[in-house]
Parts: C-alpha cells; sequence; structure tokens
C-alpha cells in the first residue's frame, strides 16, 4: 500500500528535516520503500515549505503526494493551503498554537498536539519538528518508533541527539494518549 | 575499477545532488570548478566537503564561465574533471562547452533545471534546457546527455558520464532537474571492483610521433595531457591532426567536423540508453525522461490496469537521441504521448523518428511535474 | 658552400607553426623574443611548461613556442590556467594574451586568479585597441585616441593595468614597452622565478592598426614615442603610473611573496587526507 504523507509549515521549523527522517526511517530502518520531495521559496526562514514523502511496500513510481493521507501541518499558512486536500478517511496532525483557526473538515480525523509549546518547555522551541515526529508515530503507527529513533540519530547535529529523542519520547507520549483517549 | 577508498560502498539515503557528487567521486573525478546556484549548489557544497579527503580539488570560481574553463583546463592536465549548475549557469557555459567539442576535453557538465527563460523559477523543476543541451554552443557538433529519473541514477548516470566523456573524448551532460537533485531516496553504491571505470585512451606513439587529434579507427584520438613531454598545442580554431589551425582550408573544416560528429553518430548504438516497459502490444505509447518518466510509469501502469494497452519507452540518453527505438514503439502503436515540462522539445524529436505515427505534447509548466492522473488522461484520450 | 647552422633557440619554437602572422612593426616578435631568452637562460624544461593565450594577435604566440600549449575561447585564458596550475601545480603555467582578451572579454577571471593568488604567469601585450579585428577601442585605448569605434576620439578612461594587478593582490607586477628589451628579458626571468600569481604588462607598437589612426605610422614612429615618453621609476606607486601621450611609467611595481592558492590547498588536502587515513 502507498501511504502518501505531507509535512507543511514555515522555512526554519525543520518541516524538510521531518520529512528526511520520516522517509529514511521507514526506508533504511524500516525496510520498505520510501522517498521524500520537497517545496519551498526562495526564504530561507519564514517562507511557505512543505516535505512530502511516500512510504510503500512496494518500488514507488510517481514520488510526489497527489492526495495525502496524512498531513502534519505547523503553521496557519499551511492549515490554510493543506487542510482540504487531505484524502476521506486521512487524518490531520497539527500543533493548535500555531494554528487558531481551524475550518470544520469531515471525514477526517484531526490530532492536535502542541508541539511548539512542548519544545519551548524543553528549552529549545527548535525540535518542536521532532515532538511532532513523536506524536506521528504515536498516532499513526506508519513507521516503526525505533526505526524513527535512529533514523532521528542519523540526521540531528551531532551532540543534539539526546534532546531530540527527548523530544521525540515526549511527542511520542503525547500522542499516545491522544490515541488511547 | 573505482579507487577503493574513495567509494561510499553500501545502502544509503540521499538527495540527488549529493548522489551525483558521489557518483563523480567514485568515477574517479578529481577537480570540480563552479559556482553557486539553485537547485545545483548541494553538489558543489558536497564536494567541497569530499574532495579534499580524496585527494581531490574543488574550486569555487568567479562565474561559470570560469568554471567550465578551468574543468578543460584541469582535463587536459589529466584529471577527470566535472561542473555543475543549472539554467542560467548552463547559458553561460555554452562557449567553452563547443570549445571541449572542439579539443575533445573530456568533462561532464551537470544541469539540474529549473523554470525559465532567464532566472525564472530558482527552486522549481523544468526540462526547458533539453534542445539547448544538443543545440547551446554555436557551430555542428554532437555530444551526449543523459537524464536521471531517480537519486539512484543521480549516481548510476554520473559515473556513465564520465565513462563516456573519457570514451569518447566528449563533454558530456547530465540533465537532471529539481525535483531529482532534491529528492532523498535510497541509493546503492557498489563495492568499488563493481563499478566501471573508463579512462581516456593514452597515446602509443612517442613524444615527437605524436599528432594530438589524429583518430584510431573508433574516430577518438589518444589522449596525451600536459606536463608528460608531448609537448603539443591544442585550439579552439579549426586545426589539422597535429592541433594546428588551418582556418582557411575548408578539407580541414570538413574532416574534423565531420569526425567530431560521426564519432558520436556512429557510435550511437552503442550510447544510445532507454528503459522500455510493455510496448510490445501497447497501443499507445508514453515517452518521457527525467522525473516525468516516473509519473508516466505510474500511468502507464494504472491504464493496464483499467485495460487500455499503453506502455513507456524512458529516454536515458536524450543525445544522440534514441530514434531506433522511438521508431520501433511508434511502428506498433496508434499514438505516442511526450509529456514534458516544457512547452514542446523533445517532441521534436519523436514526431521526426514515429514517422507517420502521431505524436502528442503534454506540456506542463510551474510549479510540479505532471501527475499520473494527468498523463492518464492523455492516454485514454489517445487510446 | 656554407654549412647550415641552427639557430640556438630553434628549439623553443614550433618550426611547423611559422611564418607568424604578425605585421611588421608589430611588437610581438619582440616580445616572443625575451620570453623565449628568458626560458633559455633559466634553462626551463619544456616538458614542464605550458603556455596559454586567448584571442588575438598575440594569442597565437601560445601555438609558436615548443611546449605544451592551449589556445582558449576568447578571454578564458586565465581560468583555463587555474585549472591547469590546480591539477598540475609541478607545471609553470604562463599566459600570454592581449589587453583586450585579459582585461575587457576577460577582466573578471584576473582580477580574482590575482586575488587568490594562483601561481601562474600573466604576460600582457597591450597595444591599446583590438588588432585582429581592425582596430577598435578596447580598455586600454587613450583618452581622444581614433580607433574604427572611436571615429570622434576615445571618450574611455583606460585602465592602468599596473594598479589595477596590484590591487587585485598579484604577487609580481611589472610594465615595460618592447624598446627595453633587456629589462623587460629580466623581468620575465623574474616572472618565471615567483611562485605566486605575477604579471608583467608590455606596451607594445600596432602601427599598422592603431599607429596610423593616432600619427605613429611605423613601428619606429611607435618605439619613439616609447622612447621619449618612458620614465624607468622601479617601486613607484603603480596608481601613479597611468600612461599619458607624454609619460609612460616602467620598472617593477610590486615584488611580495604571500602563500600561493595552491600551496594553500594542498597543505589542506594532505592533512585531510592523512586525517582520513587514521
Amino acid at each position: 500500500m502507498r501511504i502518501e504523507i505531507r509535512f507543511a509549515g514555515f522555512g526554519g521549523q525543520g518541516i524538510i528535516k521531518s520529512g528526511i527522517i520520516t522517509a529514511m526511517a521507514a526506508c533504511i530502518y524500516g525496510g520498505k520503500h520510501a522517498v521524500q520531495t520537497q517545496s519551498y521559496g526562495p526564504e530561507s526562514r519564514g517562507g511557505a515549505c512543505r516535505s512530502e514523502v511516500i512510504i510503500s511496500e512496494v518500488e514507488i513510481d510517481f514520488p510526489k503526494v497527489t492526495e495525502p493521507d496524512i498531513l502534519v501541518l505547523m503553521s496557519q499558512h499551511a492549515y490554510n493551503e493543506y487542510a482540504e486536500t487531505v484524502k476521506k478517511g486521512g487524518m490531520i496532525i497539527l500543533d493548535p498554537d500555531m494554528i487558531p483557526n481551524e475550518r470544520e473538515i469531515e471525514g477526517v480525523r484531526i490530532f492536535r498536539v502542541p508541539a511548539t509549546r512542548m519544545a519551548e518547555e524543553l528549552g529549545r522551541r527548535i525540535v518542536a519538528n521532532v515532538v511532532m515526529l513523536g506524536a506521528f508515530a504515536a498516532i499513526t503507527g506508519i513507521v516503526d518508533k525505533e526505526a524513527l529513533k535512529e533514523s532521528i540519530k542519523a540526521n540531528v547535529p551531532k551532540g543534539t541527539e539526546e534532546l531530540n529523542l527527548k523530544a521525540f519520547e515526549i511527542g511520542y507520549e503525547y500522542g499516545r494518549k491522544l490515541v488511547e483517549g | 575499477m573505482a579507487e577503493k577508498k574513495a567509494v561510499l560502498t553500501g545502502v544509503h539515503f540521499m538527495s540527488g545532488d549529493i548522489a551525483c557528487a558521489e557518483g563523480a567521486i567514485a568515477a574517479g573525478c578529481r577537480f570540480f570548478a563552479g559556482y553557486p546556484i539553485t537547485p545545483a549548489t548541494e553538489i558543489a557544497e558536497h564536494i567541497a566537503a569530499r574532495m579534499p579527503k580524496v585527494g581531490g580539488i574543488y574550486i569555487q570560481m568567479e562565474d561559470e564561465i570560469a568554471s567550465i574553463a578551468a574543468v578543460i583546463g584541469a582535463s587536459y592536465a589529466g584529471l577527470k574533471a566535472m561542473t555543475a549548475t543549472s539554467g542560467p549557469g548552463f547559458s553561460l557555459m555554452q562557449e567553452n562547452i563547443g570549445l571541449a567539442v572542439m579539443t575533445e576535453a573530456p568533462c561532464v557538465i551537470v544541469d539540474v533545471m529549473r523554470g525559465g527563460p532567464s532566472t525564472g523559477q530558482p527552486t522549481l523543476p523544468g526540462q526547458q534546457d533539453v534542445m539547448q543541451a544538443k543545440w547551446g554552443s554555436h557551430g555542428d557538433y554532437e555530444i551526449i546527455a543523459l537524464s536521471p529519473s531517480s537519486v539512484q541514477e543521480m549516481f548510476d548516470l554520473t559515473v556513465e558520464a564520465f565513462n563516456l566523456a573519457e570514451m569518447y573524448r566528449v563533454p558530456t551532460l547530465l540533465m537532471a532537474d529539481e525535483v531529482v537533485a532534491h529528492m532523498w531516496e535510497k541509493v546503492v553504491i557498489p563495492p568499488a571492483e563493481e563499478i566501471k571505470i573508463v579512462n581516456r585512451k593514452k597515446p602509443n606513439a612517442p613524444p615527437g610521433n605524436y599528432a594530438p587529434f589524429m583518430p584510431d579507427d573508433d574516430l577518438v584520438p589518444p589522449m596525451a595531457c600536459f606536463g608528460e613531454g608531448y609537448r603539443f598545442h591544442a585550439t579552439g580554431l579549426t586545426h589539422d591532426e597535429h592541433g594546428y589551425p588551418r582556418t582557411q582550408d575548408s578539407d580541414v573544416q570538413m574532416r574534423l567536423v565531420k569526425r567530431l560528429c560521426d564519432k558520436i553518430r556512429k557510435n550511437a548504438d552503442k550510447i544510445v540508453r532507454v528503459e522500455e516497459v510493455m510496448i510490445d502490444d501497447a497501443e499507445v505509447v508514453v515517452v518521457a525522461y527525467g522525473i516525468v518518466a516516473r509519473a508516466a510509469l505510474s500511468a502507464v501502469k494504472k491504464a493496464r490496469e483499467q485495460g487500455i494497452k499503453a506502455g513507456l519507452v524512458r529516454l536515458i540518453t536524450l543525445w544522440p537521441f534514441p530514434e531506433k527505438h522511438v521508431a520501433r514503439a511508434a511502428e506498433k502503436t496508434k499514438a505516442i504521448i511526450v509529456p514534458e515540462m516544457n512547452c514542446g522539445q523533445m517532441v521534436r524529436e519523436v514526431e521526426r523518428a514515429a514517422k507517420t505515427t502521431p505524436a502528442y505534447h503534454l506540456p506542463k509548466l510551474g510549479e510540479e511535474p505532471h501527475t499520473p492522473l494527468e498523463i492518464l488522461e492523455a492516454i485514454r484520450r489517445h487510446s | 658552400m656554407m654549412e647550415a647552422v641552427e639557430h640556438p633557440l630553434l628549439k623553443y619554437l614550433r618550426a611547423a607553426m611559422i611564418p607568424h602572422i604578425w605585421c611588421s612593426g608589430c611588437g610581438n616578435g619582440i616580445i616572443l623574443n625575451a620570453f623565449v631568452h628568458a626560458l633559455d637562460e633559466l634553462q626551463i624544461d619544456l616538458n614542464k611548461l605550458v603556455v596559454v593565450s586567448g584571442i588575438g594577435c598575440i594569442g597565437r604566440a601560445a601555438g609558436y613556442i615548443n611546449a605544451d600549449s592551449f589556445h582558449t575561447t576568447h578571454g578564458r585564458p586565465i581560468a583555463f590556467a587555474t585549472g591547469v596550475k590546480l591539477a598540475k601545480p609541478e607545471l609553470e603555467v604562463v599566459v600570454i594574451s592581449g589587453d583586450g582578451d585579459l582585461f575587457a572579454i576577460g577582466g573578471n577571471h584576473f582580477i580574482h586568479a590575482a586575488r587568490r593568488n594562483i601561481g601562474i604567469k600573466v604576460i600582457c601585450a597591450n597595444n591599446f585597441n583590438y588588432g585582429m579585428t581592425g582596430g577598435q577601442v578596447g580598455p586600454t585605448t587613450p583618452l581622444e585616441a581614433l580607433t574604427t569605434t572611436t571615429p570622434y576620439g576615445n571618450i574611455e578612461h583606460p585602465f592602468n593595468l599596473v594598479h589595477l594587478a596590484a590591487a587585485s593582490g598579484a604577487t609580481y607586477v611589472a610594465r615595460w614597452t618592447t624598446l627595453h628589451v633587456r629589462m623587460l628579458t629580466a623581468s620575465i626571468k623574474k616572472l618565471l622565478q615567483r611562485k605566486g600569481f605575477s604579471f608583467i604588462e608590455v606596451v607594445s607598437p600596432c602601427p599598422e592598426i592603431y599607429g596610423r589612426h593616432n600619427k605613429m605610422r611605423t613601428g619606429l614612429e611607435m618605439m619613439e614615442w616609447f622612447r621619449e615618453a618612458s620614465v624607468i621609476a622601479n617601486f613607484s606607486d603603480p596608481a601613479k603610473a597611468e600612461i599619458t601621450p607624454e609619460k609612460i611609467v616602467v620598472g617593477e611595481f610590486v615584488d611580495i611573496e604571500k602563500p600561493t592558492y595552491e600551496q594553500l590547498l594542498y597543505e589542506k588536502m594532505a592533512k585531510l587526507m592523512k586525517e582520513e587515513s587514521e
């Protein structure tokens, strides 16, 4: 089965990195096929930013998302742009502090993870994307938790592994509680 | 065989640009000159970090004209050399690509295509430079251009580009696009001993008897390099087999330019590579290349699921154009569809090869490559 | 019958390329002569010499010298030579080209190669115009000079090449005219012995194309101008060495040492490779 995931937010939130970590976890540490593509503007920081991941049991032909199964949204702009593109029966994981205005979207499960606030509580707002990945892992179960942790270790700057894994665990716990209700 | 300690043998998850840089190093490239440009910059960045560790040279030049000139200089000094750029830089390089053709300097030029003309869309994909690849420099010539569709091919075809450049003493182009360059995928880098490496032919003749542009039977002259005692001359002017200018001699011009073209044309069967998918019974054939070929493959599979006999010819070599393959596919099919991220470029070659079979162009400009659905609709329309 | 004796400097020339294409009265032959003498006096190994030129009359000099040589596209010999020098630093890489090639179309490469201190040696024949294309205005054409594209007098301010070279970071800078053959030859010897980016401007007569529009119809008349106007002032301020009809300041302007690009490059490379192998 082909699963399409779109991460979106603004530049500087680690959106592209989230996609790479997820795809690498599924592919290198999870034994599936995966590909990550991206779209970004001229701004290094603050511009709209999108990262897409396809995960599949079979070889992936078209590497871009056409109808996402899962949206991970971290800005109001990203929400406005993409919230309604999600597949019927799909899900949206979003940061409610970054997205104050939500609309009614039918047939889609919404999970609200205040990842930016949780990252700030850890002392580093920059790891909000990794908190989100933790929640994503717990909520979707698409990518193995341990595989994601390996991928995080391989992709974050040296010396920040511990902080990032902590952020991941906090997000994972939050996500698990959301699912278990 | 590749140099063992330079090859990152193993399974990796990397971007197309990084895979291209690793492919170059695995192929034996030890000189890179470039100038930053989106979306090719990551090739330079990765080479800058890796090259000195394998005894190679990275230099950031003052512009793309200087970059290609330095690459030709390094090639004549005996190194395998490369530069990487995007449309605007590719335009600036054109005159010296002609110099590399004329002086038969083996080298590799990567063009990560973005939307143009002019500055266009720096961060978005395009396929608008594919005719420029063939015709961009003035004068008559033949060139080799390859088109990767995956990150794995960014590695594999970069190695192949070096091998072809060395074998035919011709600048070889890797015509990538922004999606393939920035995409991250699994790449398997084989053990060094499994990577086929071609090196330029060296002269057998001793200095004194060496004519630098005297071809062998394959029309390719053996290549001495600077500092090896051959003391030869090379020029962008029309020259004879000794490398001496003969600008007023029509026979020399005819002989030289014809050979420069023929060494590619007559070896086209050996150079050309395509991937053919389900074309034997196909009623509609899609001809595509680069990232678009992956949307096309998806569309062809979906069409088959719906009972439409569709097939795909994926062009891995753009130049020399895989004429015979397209002609063969055209013979048995009702219609050919050519989706491209431009207003209609390779479709002209397809039309020429397909003769009476109609070829329909499916343009896409702007943000994304074609979706499989868009190509599927075209297949349905013409089935 | 007299026995034919080979000229002792003939081995430095590529006989098959001669006769040369230069006009009578042209200074390019003097520059080539000085260069060949310098090679001979230093006993330069021709197998380790690469001569690179661009487009223009003097550009043909590369082909006349019996070393490895390359005649590039217009303006690009320095960029090409940079690739050669970095790939094989043990080679002596000399660029011989003209003012238009090096300072108009190729000006950007000159200043950046000097800034990086690439160890290439550049000899510029400055004849004040584009001779090969019939005498158009160039980057060193004096104010008010007549050329085929400044029929009412040149209104462009010319480059002061030695000032430009010094400001760009060249480690050896000199200017001579073709009248100063011995000084020029001695200077070329120094240029060949320096490690860093080195530059000599040779003010050279172009009577057929430039001189005849500017009241100097013969090589001799142009040399007369050089003789009357030139002042030797070694290590004077290159900023004050603008060429005017009245005054041509010649001499050496810069002779310093600093690490070359290739030296720093290969040092870093050796260090990184050592770390890798450990």
